[in-house]
């Protein structure tokens, strides 16, 4: 009888993480520190031509010019970033794997156990992954079937050595090397990614998906993905992410950068599942991350899914500049923090084209001592007539000691806009436990049913088997929260 | 009647007193109610009808200070809510609870499945449920249109109500507990709730029904009939009992010194 909701709650935080294992590698890595040396090391270590160096170059001593950030909600002690390694990557056995049979299997090893069979022909039908180990892309599925069809996806570096145009063409086009701190750290030492270009009226036939994965200890992760999609193309892009559970923390600083040009369409969605630190806070990623998506041309549309359920810290802002007419920009999110993580993440929708919509759902869900700011901004520029924004922002809040937070911003400067915001904050009610309860349902089936149905706005933009991922996800992070 | 005394009832209460945040409510209820047998619980209110019901449904903000509750002749109120839900007590809730998102038929499959694992019957699947939830659908006279929406989520209170009985069909409980089920409906909504727990009514099946009003028993006719004052079971009769109550008003019995505990049925 004295199962009290408190004694639930208080338990939410102890789950554990289940991908935090090491993979014993042989690894190379970079002495730690940040200086040009190190940044034409790693250049010379991907080969790459001179103009990419340069851009490096140019935003590293931009960065030196920078300062950090603070007026995200979110607090850490300061980040040394000298002591930070800036690659790491398994050692290539020769000249660096051809195909899946030169993966070191060990790291093959590794994403079969996170779920992520790399052989093609035990691959998820309709799903294309690119692996990321570290600082290098380890191997690309299904990179035949889709050039067939024109489709370029492969690993950033082989993308600046054979498709140069294209990398220099946008690169940089969506976030500049001079963004913000983070992004022009990573424009400075970004090590890999995925490339992907659609070209006109291309329907990309799979999805396409990273998977990203930091092992190395005291290393960052600095990737940098670019997706475009050509006129009348439509591709599906998902991530997702992981690492071992590591006292201390790991920065992951990535960019990411979208395309669409006139009719094309970008859904991009994201699983985020980083180690985020144990119950006293210690160790966990520090996932500060510029995503932008550039609706270029008319009728063109971006979509933003975004489930982030890991990290210590997350700070982003998946964010769409509509600047074709008509073009559309969408994002929905949830965000679940518990223990003592703490997320402030929202979006940006920046209208300029006339008739641009755009679309905002976020949820948060705040546990333990968890920590969930919304910061959205909402821009209409005067020459957007027509434009029209829905902003939905819901906080769920378990237990007494976590704290939900929003931040909307909206700049209007066009008389014809039309704008609505709805914004809602609940508590997971002990009477809707005790209603399961009576039904026969056990309080941790309950707390994971209602969370799944405050989220489903949300589950149901994601592709089939990663909403099925995503919910399990959520259920696997809810457990152990009742007693 | 007389032998009714040496049969094991379903459900016997024994000096159950319970209170909430200190303040006692029960002070002392004993109650045994037979398989297939409808007993019917008035009161005025704050007498402690409802609390009756939600300390037997093992809500957590009622404790329970003094006496026993059996099941079947298990301790009662050694189960979690979860436990007393699968061993088969069911209470219709006076104010059913909205959960948005999920749908009707997911949050009854949930249900109906941990009560089916609890009894060591097999999971349902999908199209075997469905043929169920159809069935029942007709048996209560629910609308198809609320079996997709989410749990009671924008439904009238007549149709909350309604869903009570539905998910009560559906998981088939040994003991229903139909806590104030007329309270905000009309004559119709009401007509349509009590037709539902007629047809549900049969010889296994034992039904408490709480109730302010009369009116509710013109409908779900009861067997024996209950007055709680100040928590206590101060009368207790057969239906005629409510009829009196009605004309006479419960200051009739309020300040009324309990009587000797009464046997069921007296």
């Amino acid at each position: 009888m004295q199962t009290t909701e408190t004694n639930t709650i208080e338990q939410f935080a102890t789950q554990e993480y289940k991908f935090g294992f090491v993979t014993e590698v042989e690894q190379e890595t970079f002495p730690p520190g940040l200086n040009e040396d190190i940044i034409r090391m790693l250049s010379a270590k991907k080969e790459e031509p001179a103009w990419m160096l340069e851009w490096r170059l140019k935003a590293y001593r931009h960065w030196l010019t920078m300062e950090e950030p603070t007026w995200a909600n979110i607090h850490y002690a300061p980040i040394d970033f000298q002591s930070i390694a800036y690659y790491a990557g398994p050692k290539p056995k020769g000249s660096g794997p051809k195909s899946l049979d030169e993966v070191d299997p060990e790291i093959l090893k590794t994403y079969e156990k996170l779920g992520i069979p790399l052989h093609e022909r035990e691959m998820l039908a309709g799903v294309a992954v690119d692996a990321v180990f570290d600082s290098v892309s380890v191997a690309t599925t299904f990179k035949g079937k889709l050039a067939e069809m024109g489709i370029i996806f492969c690993s950033f570096s082989e993308a600046v050595r054979n498709h140069p145009e294209l990398v220099q063409q946008y690169m940089g086009s969506v976030v500049p090397y001079t963004d913000n701190f983070y992004a022009t750290l990573n424009s400075a030492v970004f090590s890999d990614g995925s490339f992907v270009y659609v070209p006109k009226g291309v329907r990309c036939p799979m999805e396409l998906s990273t998977y990203f994965r930091i092992n190395a200890r005291n290393t960052g992760q600095f990737e940098r993905t670019l997706i475009v999609a050509d006129e009348g193309a439509y591709v599906s892009y998902l991530e997702g992410c992981t690492a071992p559970m590591r006292d201390e923390n790991q920065l992951h600083a990535a960019v990411v950068e979208l395309v669409a040009l006139k009719d094309a369409t970008i859904k991009y969605s994201t699983v985020q599942n980083w180690y985020p630190g144990d119950e006293q806070g210690r160790g966990g990623i520090y996932n500060f991350v510029t995503k932008r998506g550039k609706c270029e041309g008319a009728n063109s549309k971006i979509s933003w899914t975004q489930v982030e359920t890991g990290s210590a810290i997350t700070w982003k802002y998946p964010s769409v500049i509509l600047k074709g007419d008509h073009s559309t920009g969408e994002f929905y999110s949830v965000a679940l923090t518990k223990g003592r993580q703490q997320a402030d993440t929202g979006t940006k929708m920046i209208h300029i084209g006339k008739n641009t919509k755009s679309n905002i759902v976020s949820k948060g869900i705040s546990a333990g001592e968890g920590q969930n700011t919304y910061r959205g901004a909402v821009r209409i520029l005067k020459g957007a007539d027509g434009a029209r924004n829905f902003s939905q922002c819901d906080s769920m809040l378990i237990g007494d000691k976590c704290g939900a937070h929003t931040f909307p911003y909206i700049d209007v400067q066009n008389p014809t806009a039309r704008m609505e915001h709805e914004a809602t904050t609940s508590k997971i009610g002990e009477d809707q436990i005790f209603y399961c309860n009576q039904r026969g349902i056990s309080t941790e089936d309950a707390v994971s049913m209602i969370v799944s149905g405050f989220c489903k706005e949300v589950f149901r933009e994601l592709p089939m088997e990663f909403a099925v991922e995503a919910q399990k996800l959520l259920a696997v992070n809810l457990e152990g929260s009742v007693g | 009647m007389s032998d009714r005394e040496n049969e094991t009832a379903m459900l016997e209460i024994k000096n159950l007193h319970a209170s909430v945040e200190g303040n006692e409510i029960l002070r002392g209820i004993d109650l045994k109610i037979g398989s297939g047998e409808v007993h019917a619980i008035m009161g005025p209110n704050g007498s402690g009808k409802s609390t009756l019901a939600r300390v037997l449904a093992g809500q957590e903000d009622y404790e329970v200070t003094d006496g026993q509750v059996l099941f079947d002749g298990k301790d009662l109120l050694e189960m979690d809510p979860e436990e007393r839900a699968r061993e088969g007590v069911f209470m219709a809730f006076q104010y059913p609870v909205e959960i948005p998102g999920v749908s009707n038929t997911y949050f009854l499959k949930a249900a109906l499945n941990a009560v089916r694992k609890h009894r060591g019957l097999p999971e349902m699947d999908a199209l075997e449920f469905l043929k169920l939830v159809r069935e029942k659908m007709k048996l209560v006279q629910m609308e198809e249109s609320l079996l997709n929406r989410p749990v009671n989520e924008g439904f009238s209170g007549g149709e909350k109500k309604r869903n009570e009985i539905f998910h009560m069909a559906v998981l088939e409980p040994r003991l229903c507990v139909l806590d104030e089920t007329d309270s905000g409906l009309d004559i119709d909504a009401l007509r349509v709730v009590a037709d539902g727990v007629n047809v549900l009514r049969n010889k296994d099946r034992g039904f408490l029904v709480i109730t302010h009003y009369q009116r509710l028993l013109n409908y779900i006719v009861p067997d024996y009939v209950h007055v709680l004052v100040d928590g206590r079971i101060v009368r207790s009769g057969g239906k005629e009992l409510a009829l009196e109550l009605e004309e006479k008003g419960y200051s009739w019995l309020e300040g009324m010194a309990p009587e000797r505990p009464v046997p069921v049925g007296a």
